[in-house]
């Protein structure tokens, strides 16, 4: 565990009910500073929720949260010091944009020299510096979010909290807004905990990702890590595409385990798989596979990383062309397969006979009620 | 020949409600204007033709001027008070997070199923010599004799009070219910108070509803004459008693002709000045 100081925001068995209702439990989690931290889940999983409760905009009902340190349980919301991007911006429709942004000046004992000073630069890090006389009605909805952002950079908040600031957008300038959001607060170097329920975000951003799902956090790790090494099933039909083959366990030798995936309708020879071991596993242990979409390649073999490679024969049902991938449906051993490759010049066609590669390291075993093993 | 029957349209559509306005409000205010020019004779017959005389008798004699002022007066207090007192039960319906906010707002609907006569009656059985208050004051020994409550000018403002109170919490609420709550916890991230964020965001955005709240009580509670009628003595006088005297009364139907019009011009003139003021939008909406 990371030294104290060096944390910005602790959250220990932090829970929050609703009356009966849980909708956030055993949160324990350590934001470090200068990070990008995401909270990620489907909708109703207690991601505003825990951000509320971070900002004290919630009470929580179990746990301690912890900012720089210090317990913050009873410290009222005004003298947190977080700054907060709310989804809809929650700009003040009364105001200017000047007067929106030196808002929590006004509460930081500052001269009106200095306060000006910091507004300007605030509405030059967001890049729109000429609007300071125009009210929030007058802006896009691009323009107020950068607004929402310096207004809450501009106190120089010990935590920034954004609660899907880019949900309002569209496509475009999601991504646009995306990329300034991460310069930033890498500029910044400020901590910073974001929520969204879009995997690319989430994926593209951040340094760590918080998966969770229903109030409980299911795994956290780099982007690499739960994408590519899911802990459970959630996590992994959560982000990307991925096929869940269910199988027994045949033998177990030195960090290999093969595998006899369970042979679907039509009596088909069952697929025999060699997956490197992630966890103990019993000879004739149920288990399920998870193999993403991408990672099964038709014709051409991966590079191997040392492992054994994977080899199997299947025909290609139905094909997905998305432009710069297509995505194929492949039934072989009697399971269907989702298989997502790039269009190379001979892309595979309905009813083609295809071979399939898999490396033994790009895939995860979970036992049968869909958790790694521990 | 296309362009000229477009042109119509919005013409016969709204012919209905034109038709509708004219009927029962252009035409019969024509009367008024007409009549106020009649001159009613000591025979107690009205004499047609274009006479001056309630006009002048209006703008000399220093008693309408007076009860004029009065009357603003009235309604100026009672409309601020209104403003003070209403906004707190506003305040509290639109934030309850209680389940039945529409039975609270239910319930500030519940005065209307009952005359406003009725209404402003029975403070008597409350404030009269022989009501709850002097009972209990009396039963209580703080008072030997029963105190004098009604008849005077603060229970004239109480019932007015009674009377508008929710009209102005009605207006006030709606303008609070639409105040999004991620603007008070933004100002409280950015470090306001409690009462800060109120000061800076929820009070600033409420004040089209207040606005709104205050010319209706305003105009309602200067147009009344049942108010001052049952609760005021006989120094409480309001401007529309004096018509209701003129034409009830006296069946001076020419002078309470010219009266109404004169009320009718003064509460204009305030609805006009105050639409420029505020913005006229927010009238708008006080009416619905
Ligand atoms: N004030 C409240 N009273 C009762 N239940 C609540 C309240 N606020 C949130 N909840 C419940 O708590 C759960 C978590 O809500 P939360 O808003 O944190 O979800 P979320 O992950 O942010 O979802 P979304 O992606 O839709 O914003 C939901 O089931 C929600 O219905
Ligand atoms: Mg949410």
């Amino acid at each position: 565990m990371a030294e104290t100081r060096d944390i910005a925001v602790r959250l220990t068995d932090v829970e929050k009910n609703y009356g009966s209702f849980q909708a956030v439990r055993d949160m324990t989690l350590d934001i470090p500073e200068g990070s990008f931290v995401t909270l990620l889940g489907p909708s109703g999983c207690g991601k505003t929720t825990t951000l509320r409760m971070i900002a004290g905009l919630e009470s929580i009902t179990a746990g301690e949260i912890a900012i720089k340190g210090r317990r913050v349980n009873e410290v009222p919301i005004h003298k947190r010091n977080l700054g907060v991007v709310f989804q809809n911006y929650a700009l003040f429709p009364h105001m200017s944009i000047a007067d929106n942004v030196a808002f929590g000046l006004k509460y930081r004992k500052l001269n009106k020299t200095d306060a000006r000073e910091k507004v300007r630069r605030a509405l030059q890090m967001v890049r729109l510096p000429h609007v300071e006389d125009r009210f929030p009605g007058q802006l896009s909805g691009g323009q107020q979010q950068r607004i929402a952002l310096a207004r809450a950079i501009v106190i120089e908040p010990d935590v920034l909290l954004l609660d899907e600031p880019l949900s309002a957008l569209d496509a475009n300038l999601r991504e646009d807004m995306r990329v300034e959001l991460k310069r930033i607060q890498r500029e910044l170097g400020i901590a910073t905990v974001f929520v969204t329920h879009d995997q690319g975000e989430a994926l593209a951003m951040s340094d760590k990702v918080v998966v969770m799902s229903d109030g409980q956090m299911e795994q956290i790790g780099t982007p690499e890590d739960v994408y590519n090494r899911p802990t459970s099933r959630f996590v992994a039909s959560f982000l990307g595409n991925s096929n869940f083959l269910g199988a027994t366990v045949e033998d177990v030798t030195d960090g290999l385990v093969t595998l006899a995936v369970k042979p679907g309708e039509g009596g088909a020879m069952p697929i025999r798989l060699s997956i490197a071991s992630n966890g103990r596993f019993r000879k004739g242990e149920a288990v399920q596979i998870v193999i993403r979409a991408e990672r099964l390649c038709i014709g051409r073999a991966p590079e191997s990383r040392g492992g054994p490679m994977n080899t199997f024969e299947g025909v290609v049902t139905n094909v997905d062309y998305q432009g710069l991938n297509a995505r194929y449906f492949v039934e072989a051993g009697g399971q269907k397969l989702q298989v997502i490759n790039p269009i190379d010049q001979h892309p595979a066609r309905e009813g083609d006979r295809v071979t399939l590669h898999l490396r033994s390291e790009d895939a995860v075993i979970l036992d049968d009620t869909g958790h790694v093993h521990h | 020949m296309s362009t000229l029957a477009e042109s119509r349209r919005p013409w016969l559509l709204l012919s209905p409600a034109l038709g509708t306005l004219s009927f029962l409000l252009v035409a019969p205010l024509g009367f008024i204007v007409v009549y106020s020019f009649w001159l009613r004779t000591a025979t107690g017959a009205d004499m047609g033709g274009f006479h001056l005389d309630n006009w002048v008798e209006f703008f000399t004699d220093a008693f309408y001027h007076d009860i004029l002022f009065y009357t603003v007066r009235v309604a100026l207090i009672t409309t601020i008070l209104c403003a003070v007192v209403g906004y707190i039960p506003a305040y509290f319906i639109a934030n309850t997070r209680m389940k039945n906010k529409a039975l609270l707002l239910l319930l500030l609907m519940l005065p209307f199923w009952i005359s406003y006569i009725i209404r402003t009656l029975s403070w008597i059985n409350i404030l009269g010599t022989g009501g709850a208050v002097n009972y209990v004051l009396m039963q209580l020994g703080i008072v030997n004799e029963p105190l004098q409550l009604l008849y005077n000018e603060p229970s004239v403002i109480l019932g007015l009070m009674h009377y508008l109170l929710p009209f102005m919490i009605l207006n006030v609420y709606v303008s609070l219910s639409g105040i999004d709550g991620n603007l008070v916890a933004a100002a409280r991230t950015l470090g306001a108070t409690p009462f800060g964020a109120f000061l800076k965001v929820t009070l600033p955005l409420s004040m089209p509803g207040l606005a709104a709240g205050s010319l209706l009580c305003f105009v309602l509670g200067a147009g009344t004459y049942i108010t001052p009628l049952i609760l005021g003595g006989p120094t409480n006088a309001m401007f529309a008693n004096l018509i209701f005297e003129a034409i009830i009364i006296q069946l001076n139907w020419p002078l309470g002709a010219a009266l109404s019009i004169v009320l009718l011009v003064v509460l204009g003139t305030v609805v006009t000045v105050y639409g420029r003021l505020m913005g006229l939008n927010q009238i708008s909406k006080s009416f619905g």
